[in-house]
């Protein structure tokens, strides 16, 4: 079954091309091409106008951020996360804090735990705003796009009470959060929350039984579990084969276990599904917004950072009257905190699939190894499995639902 | 499934070819060697009882100054059993060379062409090992312990002839 499965490069592709062996045409897609979502090149080989092969020509954006960490102490190193997936940087925060945590084995406050999954889930649906919005602007559905980021403004602007950053947040840090919660959070939340169903519900009107974007959709790109589980597909992406495997279920984490949700699935694997799946994962994290943010104001205030003062300062008053929680302060801020030897990997549930974080540690502040199994990139193998037999237009809709984010492909 | 389990049914089976075994805050791994790397990976994953069909990740570490100083770092994922192992193997200069996954798991293809690319691991029985993430004519593997960080200057008009000097494709 796997054997028959071949994920092309770019040079099996123009080799035999610019030796004349082939009929068929090789076409240059990108890196500047809009519908590439980024600095994406694709090589594609053509039969007329229909794909014959096709392989993604990836690291136009490699900024080295695996090695680059590994010169920085842990808690510094939360910065370069957001950088990744750039349009979920609270998910790349707490998997990479997780990871460091799990090394560490601290204690994570219950205020803490429930922002870390409020935040998420409103990040997977700014996420997948973004995603919907430039997906139906690929297929020329201009409208949905701006009624997207309408709303994504709204969770950006709660982004920015929360931690002063409209994207690059690097609010997780390794022990809880940077700080405490703002006074305001938790009725601007619920002023989101009260008008997130039925936006939902206005973007479906726009689409879901639009004739034009089911002719774009239904059937197109399909692919199916076996393949799927076998490329390493992961997200929305394999749920839509009917795969109900979802990381907050299956191997739960920051509490998830405890939160009650759907794991939305489809049937046949198509962009359809995936649209279908993403629209109803939204509705999913409005529902455990809504049971968190109900948690938080039972729960009132409290820490939001382990006590465990090898790991996190202490608070700022505690410094002015105790001499060991000026030396902590000291030792935390010119050193760094010391995990023991070992390694540990983490993954959780990013909105672009299973975000992996895998951390080894010498014992010494600084990590020696970072690598980030990233979902973007591994997603993008399926492509050419996806997009055989079918035409070039239907290339720029399946990359679209792939929803790749360049920046965690190349990191 | 837990980890007790994986594990006296592959000391049974493969009890020759497993070097080391780790518990870490409750995850297993297991150092093996080249052949039993391949062989326990194809076992997990065709035997019903296991169905570790998924390979969630695969990177390579550089351990400079230990023998060996590589390692390939595989975790396999049974979404049948909710569980989680860490396949090791190690390899050592002047090439080091591990058999590749691909074969088993086409997802491996692109994380292998990665641990190639940035740390100079060879994969044997990959069908397309070339770089991914670097320009092809890039000289060096800067995931290396022993490769310096930032000693790529940026190029410029007044200074990209002095730069470009030292470059192969200019030679070409």
């Amino acid at each position: 079954m796997t054997e028959s499965i071949t994920v092309p490069t770019p040079q099996q592709i123009i080799e035999p091309a610019v030796a004349g062996r082939t009929e068929t045409m090789v076409l240059n897609m990108g890196p500047h091409h809009p519908s590439t979502h980024g600095v994406l090149r694709l090589v594609l080989e053509l039969d007329g106008e229909v794909v014959v092969n096709v392989a993604p020509d990836v690291g136009y954006l490699h900024t080295g951020i695996e090695k680059t960490m590994e010169s920085k102490t842990y808690q510094k190193a939360v910065v370069l996360t957001d950088r990744m997936d750039y349009l979920a940087p609270l998910s790349n925060n707490l998997c990479y804090a997780l990871a460091v945590e799990k090394l560490l084995d601290v204690e994570i406050p219950e205020r803490a735990q429930i922002a870390r999954v409020l935040l998420v889930e409103l990040q997977r649906i700014a996420s997948h705003l973004v995603w919907l919005g430039t997906h139906a602007l690929d297929l020329a559905a201009m409208s949905v796009f701006l009624y997207a980021f309408r709303e994504r403004e709204q969770i950006l602007d709660i982004f920015e009470l929360v931690s002063g950053a409209r994207m690059m947040t690097s609010y997780f840090r390794i022990g809880g959060l940077a700080y405490d919660l703002p006074s305001d959070f938790i009725p601007t939340v619920e002023q989101f929350l009260a008008i997130m169903p039925s936006r939902i519900d206005e973007y479906e009107d726009l689409l879901t039984t639009n004739p034009l974007w089911l002719e774009r959709t239904v059937g197109v790109g399909v692919i199916d579990a076996q393949s799927a589980i076998a490329l390493g597909l992961t997200g929305a992406n394999l749920r839509a084969t009917g795969v109900a495997y979802d990381v907050r279920k299956a191997m739960p984490y920051s509490g998830y276990e405890t939160y009650s949700f759907e794991i939305p699935v489809g049937k046949n694997g198509d962009i359809y599904d995936r649209y279908r799946v993403r629209i109803a994962e939204m509705r999913q994290s409005v529902k455990i917004i809504q049971q968190a943010t109900e948690r938080l104001r039972e729960l009132g205030p409290g820490p939001v950072v382990t006590p465990d003062r090898k790991v996190a300062p202490p608070p700022k008053r505690e410094i002015t009257e105790s001499m060991e929680a000026l030396i902590h302060h000291f030792k935390l801020w010119t050193e760094g905190f010391k995990p023991p030897r070992g390694d540990a990997y983490v993954s959780i549930e990013s909105p672009r699939g299973i975000l992996g974080c895998y951390v080894v540690s010498d014992g010494s502040p600084k990590p020696w190894r970072v690598h980030f199994r990233a979902p973007s990139f591994i997603n993008l193998q399926s492509l050419a499995h996806m997009a055989k037999g079918r035409m070039v237009a239907d290339l720029v809709a399946l990359i679209a639902s792939l929803d790749p984010v360049l920046g965690e492909v190349d990191r | 499934m837990d980890n007790q389990t994986v594990l006296t049914a592959l000391r049974e089976k493969f009890a020759g070819e497993i070097l080391a075994v780790n518990e870490f805050r409750g995850d297993l791994s297991l150092t093996l060697t080249p052949q039993g790397y391949v062989a326990v990976a194809r076992f997990l994953r065709d035997d019903p009882a296991f169905a570790y069909t998924f390979l969630e990740n695969l990177c390579g570490v550089d351990y400079l100054g230990r023998t060996p100083r590589f390692e390939v770092v595989a975790h396999l994922t049974s979404m049948r059993h909710r569980h989680r192992v860490c396949l090791k193997v190690g390899c050592d200069e002047p090439e080091p060379t591990v058999p590749s996954l691909t074969p088993l798991f086409p997802t491996a293809n692109y994380q292998e062409r990665e641990a190639f690319d940035l740390l100079g691991i060879r994969f044997e029985g990959h069908p397309s090992l070339t770089r991914i993430l670097l320009p092809d004519d890039w000289v060096g593997h800067p995931l290396r312990k022993d490769h310096p960080l930032g000693d790529e200057e940026v190029a410029f008009t007044f200074n990209q002839d002095r730069i470009y000097a030292h470059k192969p494709f200019v030679k070409e």
